[in-house]
């Protein structure tokens, strides 16, 4: 009885240690995988705050806010160099580019240019962007209510000049 | 000690099978997306019979269109039943009938807008594919002036009536194009049917 246990418990002991060697080799290992950086330089004139000529302020806060995610310069924070949380970055990005890239938005086509100004003012007035784990680590990106009123205003204003 | 190290290991299995099914569902939706092919069949077939009812499809360009127009009056049916899931899955297939039809077999002048047309209308379909039910009907409310260029590009093959209700978008107002002139509101559903009025009525040339 005694010894049966023992054994059991040196077997576990084998086990969780295997395990555990096998979970650091595979964390470091990853480390070293390649992963392709979202930073294309130099910005264009497709560029959407070029493209409207947008004022300062709110030039900054839809680049604080949005271009993290929907343009092709990422401003990566230092964890990004850290995986698996830099692939999880990777993934949000090009998602989100692959739904709006701000980078390119001057070459859409004028009716996509509305489809695309109408859905970024819904998504800001109903609070879905940016996705609410994005200001928790980075406050600069968080659109408090001045800064809500001031983009919403703006991209209707876009709206109207392009119908 | 003994305890704590099976709850340890047993974390750990946890976890990896986790992430192993995880990995698993991807790929089940990825195959479930990849399968998503429709049946266009039956809708040729009405086409067809439109075309021999003797309508006024002298156009072979217009079959396409008018596939287009079934795919959103199919959307525009799912949300007025505020059936978001119905809806979804006519999405999709609008944004792939969008996407098949071929531009070149429209007069060379017409071919750049009606192509931004399909895009944007693609764009939307994938949208309601998507999304929630607020989503998809702003997508779809999106669309009717697309579709309202398009028809005044390529004509229609049924009289359609372009609706508004006042009230959409917090009083903003919103369109839609349906084929009965009585008014069944997809922007709201049930919430409130009835409200919208006929604009316009866009008829066979």
């Amino acid at each position: 009885m005694w010894f049966g246990e023992r054994n059991h418990f040196n077997e576990m002991k084998k086990w969780l240690k295997l395990s555990l060697w096998i979970v650091l080799i595979v964390l470091v290992g990853i480390q070293f995988v390649p992963v392709q950086r979202n930073e294309i330089e130099p910005v264009t004139n497709a560029d959407f705050i070029e493209h409207y000529e947008s004022p300062v302020v709110i030039g900054n806060i839809i680049r604080a806010s949005c271009y993290d995610c929907h343009s092709n310069q990422t401003k990566y924070p230092w964890y990004s160099n850290v995986q698996p949380i830099g692939f999880l970055l990777q993934n949000h990005i090009s998602e989100g580019k692959s739904v709006l890239n701000l980078s390119e938005y001057g070459l859409l086509s004028n009716r996509m240019k509305r489809a695309k100004l109408k859905s970024i003012l819904s998504q800001i007035d109903d609070d879905k962007m940016p996705i609410p784990s994005y200001p928790l680590l980075h406050s600069e990106a968080k659109l408090d209510s001045p800064k809500k009123t001031l983009l919403v205003n703006y991209f209707d204003s876009l709206l109207k000049i392009n119908k | 000690m003994k305890k704590s190290n099976s709850t340890l290991t047993l974390a750990l299995v946890a976890g990896i099978s986790f992430s192993l099914i995880a990995c698993a569902n991807k790929k089940s939706t990825d195959h479930e997306n990849g399968n998503a092919v429709h049946d266009h069949s039956a809708m040729n077939h009405k086409a067809e019979d439109e075309m021999s009812a003797g309508s006024v499809m002298e156009i072979s360009e217009n079959k396409s269109i008018s596939q287009l127009i079934d795919q959103y009056l199919a959307i525009k049916n799912a949300l007025v039943q505020d059936d978001s899931k119905a809806a979804a899955s006519e999405g999709q297939k609008l944004a792939e009938e969008a996407s098949s039809i071929d531009v070149n077999t429209f007069e060379a002048s017409k071919q750049p807008e009606i192509k931004e047309i399909l895009e944007v209308v693609k764009e939307h379909g994938e949208h309601i594919a998507k999304s929630e039910i607020a989503h998809q009907r702003e997508h779809f409310e999106g669309m009717a002036k697309d579709f309202m260029d398009l028809l005044a590009i390529t004509g229609t093959d049924r009289t359609l009536y372009q609706q508004y209700c006042p009230m959409y978008n917090k009083n903003k107002g919103g369109y839609w194009l349906s084929d009965s002139q009585e008014i069944k509101n997809p922007l709201f559903g049930s919430k409130m049917l009835t409200c919208g009025s006929v604009k316009e009525t866009i008829s066979m040339k």
